[in-house]
């Protein structure tokens, strides 16, 4: 198999297999999560201000007092390696032309230097976060196989396709195969890993916002 | 010698072409094929005393489309007049002789030159039914590629039909197609793949041949590396577009007019390696992207099946297939273990048993 035949594929039959997984794992999820549903509280619902799902939802977006000078490097690299990642898949003009293809619409995309930049941006703050882990004895008590699985998942196809761009170590062909391939992987094992929390993580801040207003506390 | 000699420089002569443009077109080939500048003089030397090496071009499954673009893109230039100073011995398409004499020009090339003539070869070689989808002088083309090769210093194969299957290989390939390096393994064999190839890399490839008696450099696709070294994406003058993020849309949007980057009307530049970009075509004119139309991809194996020619190298290569069922599919098991999960919790509330004082005090 040449390269290409293998990009090819990766296009092709292997795109169709990851996103069938993809759809199947998240609709799967999805349905089960939120049919489980939560008993009624058929006690008196107490008004506090910022006590709501809504409120919850945005709150926890920002770090609480105190945290951000805690834990500098989790809030930081973390921000940061999701905001490029946002703008990585989103915004990188091939990135939209799979949407379109996938989609039928597409959107204004962003000058490959600035996707570039975020790439790089996103590939550092990865690997801090990923030292962080690796040095902290409490972070690293805490981590589970799941923990450096996903982690893993995540840098490959942001790693290898900012590689393919470059024309980094691998023929371009090659690498855009195993970029596509990397993505592919990270969609298959998506809906079953906590990344699925891409899914839910508003989701589960307005359970949390609603059940605990309905008690008058702003969590 | 003296005779010899003067094949090719008289015959340059004749079609007004001096001494010093026939070194200056060394000079040029040998930099194009990234060669020290002394090489350019020695290829001058050796081709000029070249012995009218025998050249047997056998064509198979193929358009004729590699022969009329070596032939007659150029003419006439030196390409063109190298090609009268080789002797070719058997060319289907350009020789006179047909039948039986044709045949006989073959066998008198091998015979008399056996082991050192160059065969080149267009045209993929088709295995189903025993090869009978294409037949010369009632025998098969493997049998006669076979016969051919036995004798041949060394192979090229010319287009893509013959590097690598090229179009008659394409999905489903009815006639069992295959290129000639997947028979031929005791020879050295150079591709030249292109639909059609880039004449100045054929006439650089038996100019390397006539210098050194042996093949240039090869990738791992059996390419010479002079050529198809890169990419025609990190070639292309659009290229300074594609890294601004400006992009034709349409072949007649605003985009198009002004000469932007082709990726999303489905250029394939950035994964085939050829020489486009730096060589172009018909004596410098210009080349696909130039003329506004995405790179096909054609100098790579299976070209054809690489998705369609007019998407973009980020979209999927072919309908999906899989993912609508799959996502019925996981509704209905997310529905099914909702309703599981739901029965259980009914269960559980319907067996509930009240708990009283007495129960507690037992």
């Amino acid at each position: 198999m040449s390269e290409l035949q293998l990009l090819t594929w990766a296009r092709g039959s292997g795109l169709d297999l990851a996103i069938g997984i993809f759809l199947m794992g998240v609709l799967w999820r999805l349905f089960e999560i939120y049919s489980l549903g939560r008993k009624k509280d058929l006690a008196e619902p107490r008004t506090v201000a910022g006590a709501s799902g809504m409120s919850t939802v945005l709150r926890r977006s920002i770090p609480p007092a105190g945290m951000l000078k805690n834990s500098p490097v989790t809030y930081v690299a973390g921000y940061v390696f999701h905001v490029g990642l946002a703008i990585i898949v989103f915004f990188f003009a091939p990135h939209i032309k799979l949407f379109e293809g996938l989609l039928g619409f597409s959107w204004p995309g962003l000058p490959s230097q600035i996707v570039d930049f975020a790439a790089v941006l996103t590939i550092i703050a990865m690997l801090v976060l990923l030292f962080d882990r690796i040095t902290k004895p409490v972070k690293r008590y805490l981590s589970t196989f799941q923990d450096w699985f996903t982690w893993t998942l995540t840098f490959l196809p942001v790693l290898t396709g900012w590689m393919a761009v470059q024309h980094l170590l691998l023929p371009y062909t090659t690498m855009l195969a195993l970029h596509i391939l990397t993505a592919e992987l990270l969609l298959i094992f998506l809906p079953f890993t906590k990344l699925f929390h891409a899914f839910t993580v508003f989701g589960s801040r307005w359970y949390n916002g609603t059940v605990n207003g309905h008690k008058g506390v702003a969590v | 010698m003296r005779e010899e000699e003067g094949v090719l420089l008289a015959g340059l002569a004749e079609h007004g072409v001096s001494r010093r443009s026939f070194l200056k077109f060394c000079t040029t080939l040998a930099s194009a094929m990234a060669l020290p500048p002394a090489a350019g003089l020695a290829m001058a030397e050796a081709m000029a005393s070249a012995r009218r090496p025998s050249v047997i071009w056998l064509p198979f499954q193929e358009c004729t489309g590699c022969t009329e673009s070596i032939t007659r893109s150029h003419a006439p230039t030196i390409e063109s007049l190298i090609f009268n100073v080789i002797s070719l011995d058997y060319q289907e398409t350009l020789m006179a002789a047909a039948g039986h004499q044709a045949e006989e020009a073959l066998h008198n090339a091998i015979k008399d030159n056996f082991g050192k003539y160059l065969l080149i070869v267009d045209g993929s070689i088709p295995l189903g039914l025993d090869g009978a989808y294409s037949c010369i002088a009632g025998k098969s083309n493997l049998e006669t590629l076979k016969e051919v090769a036995k004798g041949a210093a060394a192979i090229v194969a010319m287009g893509t039909c013959a590097a690598y299957g090229g179009i008659p290989k394409a999905n489903p390939n009815p006639t069992g197609a295959v290129s000639v390096s997947d028979i031929i393994k005791d020879k050295p064999i150079v591709n030249i793949p292109g639909c059609p190839p880039i004449p100045v890399v054929m006439t650089g490839v038996l100019a390397h041949f006539l210098t050194f008696g042996s093949l240039p450099e090869l990738d791992k696709l059996g390419r010479p590396k002079a050529f198809y070294g890169e990419t025609i994406h990190d070639r292309c003058y659009r290229r300074a577009f594609y890294d601004q993020g400006k992009f034709a849309k349409t072949f007649d949007d605003e985009g198009a007019r002004n000469g932007w980057c082709l990726f999303e009307l489905g250029c394939k530049g950035p994964v085939t390696y050829n020489a486009c970009a730096t060589a172009k075509w018909n004596g410098g004119t210009s080349w696909p992207v130039e003329s506004g139309h995405g790179c096909l991809g054609c100098s790579e194996p299976d070209f054809w099946d690489a998705g369609s020619f007019y998407k973009a190298l980020s979209m999927p290569a072919s309908p999906l297939k899989v993912a609508a069922g799959a996502a019925v599919a996981g509704a209905a098991l997310g529905a099914a273990v909702s309703f599981a999960n739901r029965t259980k919790k009914g269960a559980a509330k319907a067996g509930h048993e009240t708990t009283t004082l007495p129960d507690l005090e037992k």
